[in-house]
């Protein structure tokens, strides 16, 4: 089912990301001819069939493996906070969270 | 089944709880849990998901939830699902949640309880591990925030009820059993104030036999006290909406404890759309019935089998063996001392009575109690063979209040305080006759009036007998000597 | 003797460890080929700021940054040991690295103005442990943004061109990694397949490059597109160079990846030499479409016909739900990435945008402005199948799709010992020429998504030219595990062919 303008922008808000009115437009017809493909799915009988989330479980038992419950991580902060856009006495800062 | 209505309304309380568990290492990285450490000093690049990262399951958490689902009955799951809950905020550094949504880690189980007199259960609807989010720091920044993810990563187990609380002191009844609980069985370290247990409070009311009315929930509660306060007061405040005609939206809420109030942070329609589906990181979570069978054979005796125990083994009451299960010290240290003086009744009273309010006062457990549980023993033992009043007992404990044995037996201990005291007790008839009769004719005038069946007066002259003995006679063996006494009269 | 450019993997690694050229001269040699191949937008390099070279027109777009001081100091220690007699398997051999694995001496970018600068404090595993193998890392290699594209025009540092055609797209999304292998920049690269991003830019590029089966290699350290299709996998000249880096990338991650297989690390090179005669290959029919260009197929049933004479059987097979693994896999893997490249957020790394008022725009500005436009639509796509009340329509749906294409090749396989087809329906297109039809695009992909969303080894190597003289690619499609058998089948076309062999001559 073809998406509307308003849905677009909802989905927007969802992922954070701003579309430009024009931009919205175009945005809005990629999509769409996407969706047509993508509604054949639809219409497939699948019955019984449970999902495949591991490829390999079809041959393999693949289940979560558990580690021991140690730390080894040291103290990196200074090299894990490189690329931080803005830091100050060790913390990430944003502007302010306003409910808390 | 006793409901308290409030202005006519009946109240529905539901409880989602999230318990930090102990474990050394975060749930999905290999980063340290302590808590107090200096800002992002604890955070891994698992943590701050840094682009390439992956998450890796720690099996103690996992353990823990076993444990738990195990102390509260409920079905532990042989499979569970991890799902990504998807929201933006600065202190979710994935910008999801690892959690569990349709299939958690523990389905069911309950929690019993005493509110008063009155036994309640809480039914649990579910269990499930997830993450910790960071923490926001507002102090020395203006108009900015501090993000510190220390805390991210720490393993979470977020325990859900069913709505079945009708009170706020119900309410606040099961979360301190529950914070025992999970303290008892050694999952979480319990401590409020550093956010380890985290109480949502799900409230609304709805008149009698009503619908369920629209909830609002009160997040993050970390102290009874607060607890308690809070819930009274939005309980008042939905009422004073309903009555003035305006419906409850359904909302997150939070309390001020400075103005004692609950106040709306956000519409929950707005929210959330979290997008939940399964993690492609982590593949099932499966656990083999024999882990679970080894975990119960692991573990400590849990406060509910320990407390119907007690009931059946040494005959006290459920009200007795409930409060004597609060902590595992406190159990060990009753079941110590009825085993040795075979006098459990008593035990449990002076337990719950004298002890606890002398260990209360100076701040202490009973794992740190100044007064060796064998020595008690023997104290009791020298009651119940008449040797001491219960007065004289209490007069001999605090003078055995942390005093070492000095290589003595318990018993000689207690002996020797007894003498240096004076305290035994007259059991000597023959002399107790003597004094009897001296307070009898002392006071003629009375006895008309006793016979008469004035209680008050007979009492008074008991009092006298008790006094001339300096307290050492056993009160009952006075009672029943001047009522043969005065019967004879 | 042949230009040191001209060795296959195999014989540069030999020659090195003979000690007939130095892996310090063997460095410098492919730098200065590498160099003149560097984006036109570049990441500067914030461990040493080193700008490339200017007059870059005939650059084709292929590297995205380098680190001279730290490639020669591994050069140097690679000497060193061999010196010592303490040579390891690739010792002192140069390699270059996709921009989608994290790289601590290196920036990575993912091809993302998101990450410009981004300096990673760990490297991925697969780059560790070629390293470990002894190689020499080069630089890093431009990509479609977030490996999201099957042309490379969707890089915030420019597009990468076709060495064969310079009018014409790589492919994508690993296309730098190909065009490099192509231009013989480098002697292999790594590159990462989600829908066919290692076997289409391969084809495209007259090269030959393999996906392992899902979970052989670790995903630690490779920038996240779809958990679930994400793989890593080498391009190289030949199957021979391709398996014997595999060997080194694939192992088990225990400690870091949970979704990779505990399985022991494998020789792949072990099968290479064994007769295939009396193998069967199936073709399966839904691949041999009105869809695919006549040009294309005739490479494609030339290269069958070699087979025959090596003595294989040809098995017709049927792959059912083939066009299905389109919709299916454009619902998968944006769903996932859309969840993937929510902590591009601008608070803990990478791009920050410069204004805003508040949190909420700051978050949007960032990933608005951060991201490109194919990534933003994907994520779009994602966030939508995943939002209340389409999760079963769509997600799981697909899933359960998911799970039948997998059992259609389980089926298959009863009657063959591999699947062999084409790659893409057509050869590289020019540049621009789709990019304003993403659809078309994404119907391009119908015959690499089916193995990728089985998770199963698939692989890419040159059977002739097509239109426009450009390269076809014959894909191959082994059962889980199976490399090996692959890469054996793939050699034995490649020592009776030369496809493989054709280099561009004349370039620079």
């Amino acid at each position: 089912m073809p998406l509307t303008s308003q849905e677009i922008q909802k989905i927007a808000s969802l992922a954070k990301l701003d579309l430009v009115h024009s931009q919205e437009e175009h945005m809005l017809q990629q999509i769409n001819a996407l969706f047509e493909i993508v509604e054949q799915i639809k219409s497939v009988d699948t019955l019984g069939v449970t999902p495949l989330s591991h490829p390999l479980e079809t041959v393999q038992d693949v289940s979560l493996r558990l580690r021991q419950d140690l730390v080894s991580e040291p103290n990196q902060r200074e090299l894990n906070q490189k690329s931080a856009p803005k830091v100050e006495k060790g913390l990430f800062l944003v502007p302010k969270v306003i409910e808390s | 089944m006793s409901t308290p209505l409030i202005h006519g309304y009946e109240v529905v309380i539901g409880f989602e709880t999230h318990t930090q568990l102990t474990t050394q290492s975060k749930i999905f990285s290999r980063a340290s849990t302590s808590f107090g450490a200096q800002a992002n000093t604890q955070a891994c690049p698992v943590d701050l998901a840094l682009p390439g990262t992956l998450p890796v399951m720690n099996r103690q958490a996992v353990e823990r939830a076993i444990e738990f689902g195990l102390a509260v009955g409920g079905h532990v799951s042989a499979l569970s699902v991890f799902a990504r809950k998807n929201y933006f905020y600065p202190d979710l550094p994935k910008g999801y949640q690892i959690s569990q949504f349709e299939t958690p880690v523990v389905q069911g189980g309950e929690v019993e309880f005493f509110l008063g007199e009155e036994k309640k259960v809480v039914r649990l609807v579910r269990a499930h591990l997830e993450e910790d989010a960071g923490k926001s720091l507002h102090e020395d920044f203006v108009d900015q925030s501090g993000i510190d993810l220390n805390r991210a990563g720490t393993p979470l187990l977020e325990i859900v009820t069913e709505p079945d609380m009708r009170s706020s002191a119900e309410a606040v009844a099961y979360a301190k059993e529950l914070h025992k609980i999970v303290t008892w069985i050694g999952i979480c370290d319990g401590n409020m104030q550093e956010g380890s247990f985290r109480c949502d409070a799900n409230v609304s009311i709805r008149r009698a036999g009503a619908p369920l009315g629209t909830r609002r929930e009160i997040k993050n509660l970390n102290s009874f006290k607060f607890m308690q306060q809070a819930i009274d007061f939005e309980i008042l405040w939905q009422i004073e909406q309903l009555e003035e005609g305006r419906p409850i939206i359904q909302s997150t809420v939070l309390f001020n404890p400075d103005t004692g109030e609950t106040k709306a942070m956000r519409t929950k329609e707005d929210s959330a759309d979290y997008r939940y589906f399964p993690d492609p990181d982590l593949p099932a979570l499966k656990i083999e019935q024999s882990w679970v069978d080894e975990v119960r054979s692991k573990m400590a005796e849990l406060p509910r089998a320990m407390a119907a125990r007690f009931v059946k083994d040494y005959g006290i009451p459920e009200y007795d063996a409930i409060t004597l299960t609060q902590t595992q010290a406190m159990s060990n240290y009753f079941e110590l001392v009825a085993k040795e003086s075979g006098q459990a009744k008593m035990a449990s009273n002076w337990v719950m009575g004298e002890l606890s309010r002398r260990l209360n006062a100076a701040h202490l457990g009973f794992e740190a109690c100044p007064l060796n549980a064998l020595t008690l023993a023997a104290l009791l033992s020298r009651i119940s063979d008449a040797t001491l009043s219960n007065n004289a007992a209490k007069t001999v404990l605090e003078a055995l209040w942390a005093q070492p044995l000095e290589g003595l037996t318990p018993l000689s201990l207690v002996d020797r305080v007894i003498d240096q005291k004076g305290l035994k007790q007259i059991n000597d008839t023959k002399a107790l006759e003597q004094i009897v009769d001296t307070v009898l004719s002392a006071n003629a005038d009375q006895i008309e009036q006793i016979k008469a069946g004035k209680d008050k007066a007979f009492n008074a002259l008991v009092g006298q007998v008790m006094k001339a003995t300096e307290g050492k006679a056993n009160p009952k063996d006075v009672s029943e000597l001047m009522r043969s006494k005065i019967a004879a009269l | 003797m042949s230009e040191l450019h001209d060795l296959s993997l195999k014989a540069l690694s030999l020659a090195i460890q003979n000690k007939v050229v130095s892996a310090r001269e063997a460095s410098e040699h492919f730098l200065t080929r590498a160099k003149a191949h560097a984006t036109l937008k570049h990441a500067l390099n914030p461990l040493q700021c080193e700008e490339n070279q200017t007059s870059q027109s005939n650059s084709c777009g292929a590297f995205v940054s380098f680190n001279e001081e730290f490639t020669l100091h591994l050069a140097n220690q690679s000497d060193q040991r061999i010196a010592k007699g303490q040579a390891r398997p690739l010792e002192g051999v140069p390699i270059a690295h996709k921009d989608i694995f994290v790289t601590q001496n290196f920036p990575t970018t993912a091809g993302s103005k998101m990450l410009e600068a981004y300096c990673s404090p760990f490297d991925a595993t697969v780059v560790t442990q070629l390293q470990q193998a002894g190689m020499v890392n080069l630089g890093k290699l431009n990509c479609d943004e977030f490996a999201m594209g099957s042309s490379n025009e969707n890089s915030a540092w420019g597009p990468v061109k076709n060495p064969w055609d310079n009018t014409r797209v790589a492919g994508g999304s690993s296309g730098g990694s190909a065009a490099a292998v192509a231009l013989r920049l480098c002697p292999a690269a790594t590159g990462t397949d989600t829908g066919g991003s290692i076997r289409q830019p391969a084809s495209f590029c007259g090269i030959t490059g393999i996906k392992p089966s899902y979970g052989r290699a670790s995903r630690y350290g490779m920038i996240a597109y779809a958990s679930s299709l994400d793989q890593a996998g080498p391009m190289a000249q030949s199957a021979e160079d391709c398996a014997l880096l595999l060997s080194a990338m694939c192992g088990p991650d225990l400690d870091r990846d949970s979704t990779s297989l505990d399985v022991p690390k494998e020789d792949f090179s072990r099968h290479l030499n064994e007769s295939i005669e009396g193998l069967r290959i199936g073709i399966p029919k839904e691949f041999f479409s009105d869809g695919l260009h006549p040009d294309v197929r005739s490479c494609i049933d030339l290269a069958l016909n070699e087979f025959k004479t090596l003595g294989v059987k040809l098995v017709p097979i049927e792959l059912p739900k083939t066009e299905l693994s389109i919709p299916v896999y454009y619902i998968l893997a944006p769903a996932e990435a859309s969840s993937n490249l929510s902590r591009f957020d601008g608070v803990k790394f990478g791009f920050r945008a410069k204004d805003y008022k508040d949190l909420d725009d700051l978050y949007r500005k960032t990933r608005t402005q951060g991201f490109g436009e194919e990534v933003k639509k994907r994520i779009m796509i994602g966030t939508y199948v995943l939002s209340h009340g389409y999760y079963d329509a769509y997600y799981l749906q697909a899933q359960k799709i998911r799970r039948m294409i997998s059992n259609d090749f389980q089926e298959a396989f009863k009657t063959c010992d591999v699947i062999a087809g084409p790659v893409t329906p057509q050869v590289a297109w020019k540049i621009g020429e789709q990019i304003n039809d993403p659809v078309a695009n994404y119907l391009a992909d119908i015959f690499t998504l089916p193995a990728s969303l089985a998770g199963l080894p698939a692989m890419s190597m040159p059977c002739g030219f097509g239109a426009s003289s450009m390269p076809v690619g014959l894909q191959m499609i082994g059962n889980y595990l199976q490399e090996s058998k692959l890469l054996n089948v793939a050699h034995q076309f490649q020592l009776s062919t030369d496809w493989h062999t054709k280099t561009l001559r004349g370039a620079k």
